[in-house]
């Protein structure tokens, strides 16, 4: 894995320092017109933590992932990302965050490469070819360097846009279904790989995924929305002793089939 | 061949029309655009002889081809931002673009050296063919095409920025904007006629378009060789005014596109 060297340049508008909370939302609501899409959820996320956030569609994970980006505007609340507010520092943060999602994609016309050469410039990194060759080994798409987008398959643009999220070595990455178009070999891998970066790295991660095993196996803790409301929120053993249940597949069911209250 | 499968795919698009007040408008737009400008060229024609009175006759082919290379200055300048613009909404990458440290304005920056890149490109291309076929040198304009071109140059900005904006907030219904926006200047912007040839009602708008200006300037410069001071002074003033609209424009879209979520739904 990289180094803390590796990362991109911090802002001019001040550094992050070691926070004790790498993610925090406070009282975070989103209202889309009459509809109540996140509803005052408050959470913490330790720096080196794995957290899963899942729940069925239309729970709000996406939207908070959006809101944690600073591309969706809460309507109220605050989020804190490394100790910064993200509304006044955003690209202080952003220079240290990174994202992935499958429902984002990238140019088809240019090359692996030079996708990810614009990011690296985009992060400032000093080290922009390197790094690039160093992520594109990590998820072993060096072969396909000079592959224009059009050629690969959606798992390969999978590990293409997972080696975007890896270039700035960020401090916090956010997921949206990392794994969903991936065969189990290259999923199993990419598990690996976000093993290591926690543990080599101290990354925080929060991801989301209709993976339930994925989740169990993964995950520190994970928080379960419903209806724009956090139900759960702990260990996965937790939550399972909690609801009675013996795994996460059939509280994930019960939940979205017949409602829970929290 | 069956004509329920034929009858099938007719109504897959005719869908899209009853929803779609964009594609009307594609509809009778262009037809409408052509009219115009051809009509009013008529007319300047009929009139031609008296204008050049007093000066050197105009060369007609000179006056058309000149506006024909500075109007497509305009046309590839709005063009670079929107296109740039949309090649990120077409392949899904907005979102990516926005979560990396990149302030809008770094974008919409970009886009417009991409317009100028365009526009260096197509207007060498045009003026060098221009020379070897039709003997129009395009230096015949003298000190004043560097101002000409870059009050184009800012007037396709201000256009592309606006576009950009608009298909930004509404998606990819509004993308017909990016290919049509500028011709809807182009019957009055007075770029293969004078300004006096429109009606008199429409004159006072002609004037509020900074390309009529640049285009009246080239007429003067073709005409009677003098510098056209007060014209590239009025265009440069509108372009500053809606250079600043078009970016507090963007930046208000921006704000609203952030409230209500839409970088993830663009492109859809």
């Amino acid at each position: 894995m990289t180094t803390a060297s590796d990362r991109a340049p911090v802002s001019t508008d001040g550094p992050v320092v070691s926070p004790a909370v790498a993610v925090e939302a406070v009282e975070l609501t989103k209202r889309f017109g009459e509809t109540l899409a996140v509803d005052h959820v408050s959470f913490r996320i330790a720096p080196g933590e794995v957290v899963g956030l899942l729940g069925p569609n239309g729970a709000g994970k996406t939207t908070i992932l959006q809101m944690l980006l600073g591309t969706l505007l809460p309507t109220s609340g605050v989020i804190r990302i490394l100790g910064l507010d993200l509304t006044r520092h955003r690209e202080t943060i952003l220079h240290q965050v990174n994202f992935s999602s499958t429902y984002v994609s990238m140019p088809a016309s240019l090359t692996v490469r030079e996708n990810l050469m614009v990011f690296a410039r985009l992060y400032g990194l000093q080290h922009p070819k390197e790094r690039v060759e160093a992520v594109m080994k990590l998820f072993e798409i060096a072969d396909l360097r000079s592959a224009s987008g059009r050629g690969l398959s959606s798992g390969q643009l999978t590990r293409v846009c997972l080696a975007k999220a890896f270039l700035n070595n960020p401090r916090v990455l956010f997921l949206d279904e990392p794994t969903a178009s991936l065969d189990p070999d290259i999923a199993d891998k990419t598990r690996r790989l976000l093993r290591e970066s926690r543990d080599q790295n101290g990354t925080t991660i929060l991801y989301t995924s209709h993976n339930m095993q994925e989740m169990e196996e993964l995950c520190d803790r994970i928080i379960f929305l419903h209806k724009g409301r956090i139900i759960a929120m702990d260990t996965p053993k937790a939550v399972l002793a909690k609801y009675g249940q013996a795994n996460l597949e059939e509280l994930f069911l019960l939940i979205a089939r017949q409602g829970v209250a929290p | 061949m069956t004509w329920y499968r034929i009858w099938a795919i007719f109504t897959r698009h005719f869908y899209l029309y009853k929803r779609s007040l964009s594609r009307w408008m594609a509809i009778f737009y262009w037809p409408l655009i052509d009219l115009f400008v051809w009509g009013f060229i008529t007319v300047y024609l009929r009139q031609a002889q008296p204008l050049s009175e007093g000066g050197k006759p105009v060369s007609f082919i000179m006056a058309f081809l000149g506006a024909l290379i500075l109007w497509d200055i305009l046309f590839r300048s709005q063009q670079g931002i929107s296109i740039t613009f949309l090649e990120e909404v077409w392949s899904r990458n907005l979102l990516n673009l926005f979560v990396a440290p990149l302030r809008p304005i770094e974008f919409l920056t970009a886009s417009m050296l991409m317009g100028l890149f365009m526009v260096t490109t197509a207007t060498l291309a045009s003026a060098v063919l221009a020379w070897l076929f039709y003997s129009f040198n395009l230096l015949v304009l003298g000190v004043a095409l560097l101002p000409f071109i870059l009050n184009l140059v800012a007037m396709g900005w201000a256009i592309g920025v606006v576009t950009t904006a608009v298909v930004l907030r509404f998606g990819q219904k509004a993308e017909v904007l990016a290919w049509g926006l500028t011709f809807f200047f182009q019957p009055i912007s007075a770029v293969f006629y004078p300004v006096e040839v429109l009606p008199a009602w429409l004159q006072p708008v002609a004037r509020a378009v900074p390309a009529t200006h640049v285009f009246q300037g080239m007429r003067q410069v073709l005409h009677d060789g003098t510098f056209p001071v007060g014209e590239l002074l009025a265009a440069t003033a509108l372009n500053g005014v809606y250079l600043a609209v078009a970016f507090l424009f963007f930046y208000w879209i921006f704000a609203q596109v952030k409230e209500l979520g839409l970088l993830l739904k663009v492109g859809e």
